[in-house]
């Protein structure tokens, strides 16, 4: 099997509170075959080895599916190519190529450690308003609703965000839309969600701009970024929506 | 000691009707006053916790993700099954049910899995009122699709991300209760050990990933919804943090762990390609629906794969089972596969591969109709491997992937211990030993949203006035061992990467205990774990502190579990001396080479009862009553 060399710059940083740099690594002897990650782990062991502390990074499913990766390559949040950082393949890259890492630089989401960043403010914005309000037993025959394939693919486009955050790190202004908008959308055109549809996007913006995320001023970097490919389209269907939710509350309308 | 799985009485197909029509009810009242905690918050413990916040019990939930969104529950691909009988193809509950005990190689428990396929078409009814977008028909129905071990449509998915949806329809009710102040949820906090008053089990121990806080938390009832333990193979489908940690440290409180040796083995995954893997991927089961499983009929034959001419192929499945074909079971496609490539008839640069072939669809259906409904996994399949699967077959070989073994629980979802509840993929109950497709996602859900909010009345009933604190000395000492076991793992100071050890951990399972197992095998393995354990009590390397966030530290402890882990699991194996499901003993099988159970001797759970360090487990059994079906050789010939 063939291997390849890097040079590597990472982020270190001990806490949130201290100061962190780049420490420069020159990984040797990586098959040409090896995931991102799987790079990053064989450094990490190396260090081990030699009795340093490995930079901390976040991963699980290794498949682009579970949004816990995250981090910023060659100033790219999640890297090159489309999908998540764990999607990534080493021979994506030159030999003898300079990388560098770095979390995701977002004021919402406070370093944790290394490369590891604190993203709760994603799941606050759910749970102010991410849901349909179903109490469990009282469903009614799946078969009920007829909903046509178009708005059930749409639906399932908009729902296939992994709440990673890159939408808000490659965006100048920290904007979650893209984020925000996926939700907004997937349950904003399925008929089950119609009862919760203006208060759900005035909930959920607001918590978003509580939690100090900026707005959207249509750079489209999060669309190219997305790694479950959600379309900006949804912003311009979250923006809809929270108009409407802020107008029928300024109206007193039963929304 | 007795196991008894309290099943109700009367005909199977009245059983959970008349155990709801007289279970202990809670009024809404007092359910306000009972405390549960649910550890984990995949399928089975995101539906749970939301339930029975939505009931009005109090709920405290614990995950080890930085959010409950990323249980490895989201990377279900494939589907989830319900006796719908949309499709008018002879589906019913009974099929299913019928389906599920014989795919599980007659050794599950028959009233379990009957209220299994009894409650599953309410999920999809639940699951399409909170929003999750099921695949439809372009006239607005619900579509479906096969899966292995059926002869029905029966599974219901979402693209190929229907665990992902399911997750994040339960992970949004659970938002709504959390968000309403129903649920208290403590994220990156992974529990380490239960703790047991008067021996119930009333609280749980947990550290703060972020900041090494331990803390310890006191409730009426505790539910384990922690998932499976393949990851003790090291290279498996699941996410990398799934580890075995929560349940066997609930076993070495005493806890029976059931059946560990029933574990799964997926046919269809992308080959191993190097020790620098960190996990294996799995190409779901629905692309057997489609795709034409082969390899050439001589050995060692280097030919790419459209050089090899139709008469040359040998389309095994096909041939040796053909009623159900590419769709046989998963532990008998994944044996096939091992099969012809221990034959040296095997594809891909290690030999150990097999193709799964759509040109046959792509002709059939068109391009476009298999990119929608299998793109993701083929962009999946190209981006690790290079290689377009449109245009030349797929590899695959078989990889560990589930585990149907786990704490042993009753009727009720309730160990052996009294008040600790086990759900989802961490208990042992519907699988048998061997668990079709799709029907994971319907039993974490089930557990969760229609059986335990029914069944947990029948313990807290008798649990009035016996609220414990976390003040009571038991909460102490256990904190304390816990400290020590942190402190023990930092003190090694070794050389040694953690993943190192898990490494050579997974080699000796799959090895010796994995698609084929054997007597020599198995006793040598227990060697090799114990030899292992204790080079790593002596070299682990783990950097850093606990008081903080440390990587190393959380792999270390869920590897030190492991390696204990390991010898049980080897135990169970050898003394199950007959081949059923995924449990296959080379010594117990027909002249065809097929699994050959011994229902006389092993109809039974094998349930283990830890005794002490370094002393044998006790064995318990539950005889397996088969009163509704027959016991029969599974035959999908
Ligand atoms: C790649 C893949 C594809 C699959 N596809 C399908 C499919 O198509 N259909 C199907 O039916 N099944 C499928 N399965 C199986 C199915 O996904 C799982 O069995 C099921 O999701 C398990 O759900 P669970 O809720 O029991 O556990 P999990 O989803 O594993 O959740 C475990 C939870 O417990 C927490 N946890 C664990 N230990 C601790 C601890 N010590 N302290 C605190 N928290 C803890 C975790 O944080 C997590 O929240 C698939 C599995 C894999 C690997
Ligand atoms: S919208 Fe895309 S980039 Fe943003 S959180 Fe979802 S998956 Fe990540
Ligand atoms: S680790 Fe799950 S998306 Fe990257």
């Amino acid at each position: 099997m063939s291997t390849m060399h890097f040079h590597l710059r990472l982020w270190k940083q001990k806490s949130g509170t201290d100061a962190g740099q780049f420490i420069e690594i020159d990984a040797k002897e990586i098959p040409s075959e090896c995931s991102f990650l799987e790079m990053l782990d064989i450094v990490n062991n190396r260090m081990t080895r030699e009795g340093k502390e490995p930079v901390a990074f976040e991963s699980d499913c290794r498949e682009g599916i579970c949004g816990t990766c995250n981090m910023v390559i060659n100033g790219v949040p999640q890297g090159p190519g489309r999908g998540a950082a764990c999607q990534v393949y080493m021979r994506k890259f030159e030999n003898g190529q300079t990388i560098t890492v770095e979390p995701f630089r977002v004021g919402a989401f406070p370093i944790v450690k290394d490369l590891v960043v604190n993203r709760s403010a994603y799941d606050r914005i759910i749970r102010s308003g991410g849901f349909i309000s179903e109490h469990t037993g009282g469903a009614p025959d799946a078969s009920t609703t007829l909903i046509p394939k178009p708005v059930a693919d749409a639906a399932m486009d908009a729902a296939a965000c992994i709440g990673c955050g890159a939408c808000a790190a490659a965006c100048p202004n920290s904007s979650p839309m893209l984020f925000v908008g996926a939700k907004v959308t997937h349950l904003g055109i399925l008929p089950q969600g119609q009862a919760e549809r203006k208060s759900r996007a005035r909930n959920m913006v607001r918590t978003m701009q509580e939690e100090g995320f900026g707005n959207c001023s249509n750079y489209y970097a999060c669309e190219a970024v997305c790694p479950a490919n959600v379309p900006a389209s949804v912003i311009a269907m979250l923006n809809r929506e929270y108009i409407r939710g802020e107008l029928s509350e300024a109206v007193g309308a039963i929304d | 000691m007795i196991l008894d799985a309290k099943i109700p009485e009367g005909p199977i197909e009245k059983k959970w009707t008349s155990f709801k029509n007289n279970a202990k009810l809670i009024s809404p009242a007092n359910k306000r006053k009972f405390k549960v905690i649910v550890v984990g918050t995949g399928l089975a413990g995101s539906s749970a916790s939301a339930t029975l916040a939505e009931l009005g019990y109090q709920v405290e939930a614990f995950c080890f993700h930085d959010s409950p969104r990323r249980a490895h529950s989201i990377a279900a691909q494939g589907g989830i099954n319900a006796a719908k009988n949309y499709q008018n193809d002879g589906d019913s509950v009974w099929r299913l049910f019928y389906d599920t005990v014989k795919g599980g190689d007659f050794r599950s428990r028959e009233a379990n899995v009957y209220r299994l396929a009894e409650v599953s078409g309410t999920i999809i009814d639940q699951c399409v009122s909170q929003g999750v977008p099921f695949a439809r028909e372009y006239g607005g129905e619900l579509a479906n699709r096969s899966f292995g071990g059926a002869q029905v449509s029966r599974t219901f998915y979402a693209k190929g991300q229907t665990g992902q949806q399911l997750l994040l329809g339960a992970y949004s009710a659970l938002s709504a209760q959390i968000g309403l102040g129903r649920v208290m949820m403590h994220e990156n906090s992974e529990m380490l050990d239960l703790v047991i008053v008067d021996g119930h089990a009333k609280g749980i121990v947990a550290r703060n990933l972020i900041t090494g806080e331990i803390t310890t938390h006191a409730a009426d009832t505790v539910l384990l919804c922690t998932g499976g333990y393949s990851n003790i193979y090291y290279l498996s489908t699941n996410a990398r943090g799934s580890n075995v940690t929560a349940t066997w440290r609930a076993y070495k409180r005493g806890a029976a762990f059931a059946n560990p040796c029933y574990t799964q083995i997926h046919p269809t995954c992308i080959p191993v390609a190097g020790d620098y893997q960190s996990k294996l991927t799995l190409m779901s089961e629905s692309l057997r629906n489609d795709g034409r499983v082969w390899v050439p009929k001589a050995k060692g034959d280097k030919r790419a794969p459209q050089e090899v001419p139709e008469e040359e192929r040998d389309y095994y499945l096909e041939r040796k089972y053909p009623s159900y074909g590419n769709l046989a079971p998963r532990d008998i496609a994944s044996r096939s596969a091992k099969e012809v490539c221990d034959e040296g008839r095997g594809v891909g640069p290690s030999g150990l591969g097999v193709y799964l072939d759509f040109s046959g669809a792509i002709k059939r259906l068109g391009e476009k109709t298999i990119r929608e409904r299998y793109g993701n996994l083929f962009e999946m399949y190209q981006n690790i491997t290079g290689e377009n699967a449109y245009e030349r077959p797929m590899r695959i070989y078989p990889a560990v992937h589930y585990t149907m073994g786990g704490l042993w629980v009753d009727y009720n979802l309730m160990s052996n211990l009294p008040g600790l509840h086990v759900l989802g993929e961490a208990n042992f109950s519907d699988h048998g030993a061997n668990r079709l497709g799709a029907s994971a996602l319907m039993q974490g859900l089930s557990d969760g949203y229609f059986v335990i909010p029914n069944t947990l009345g029948e313990y807290l009933s008798t649990q009035f006035g016996k609220k414990v604190s976390t003040d009571l000395p038991e909460f102490k000492k256990t904190e304390a061992e816990v400290r020590a076991q942190i402190e023990k793992i930092l003190a090694v100071k070794g050389n040694v990467p953690v993943d190192e050890f898990h490494r050579l951990l997974g080699l000796i399972i799959w090895d010796q205990c994995g698609m084929a197992r054997s007597e020599t095998g198995l006793r040598k393995a227990i060697e090799d774990v114990r030899a292992l354990r204790e080079r790593f009590w002596k070299e682990v390397a783990v950097p850093g502190t606990g008081a903080e966030l440390n990587q190393s530290l959380e792999r270390a402890g869920r590897v030190a579990d492991f390696l204990e882990f390991g010898e049980l699991m080897c135990l169970d194996a050898l003394i199950r001396e007959e081949s059923c499901g995924g449990h296959f003993r080379v010594e117990h099988q027909t002249p065809e080479g097929e699994a050959l159970r011994h229902d006389d001797k092993f109809a039974e759970v094998y349930a283990w009862m830890f005794r002490g360090e370094n002393t044998d487990p006790d064995l318990v059994r539950e005889p397996l009553h088969y009163e509704a079906v027959h016991l029969a050789t599974r035959s999908y010939k």
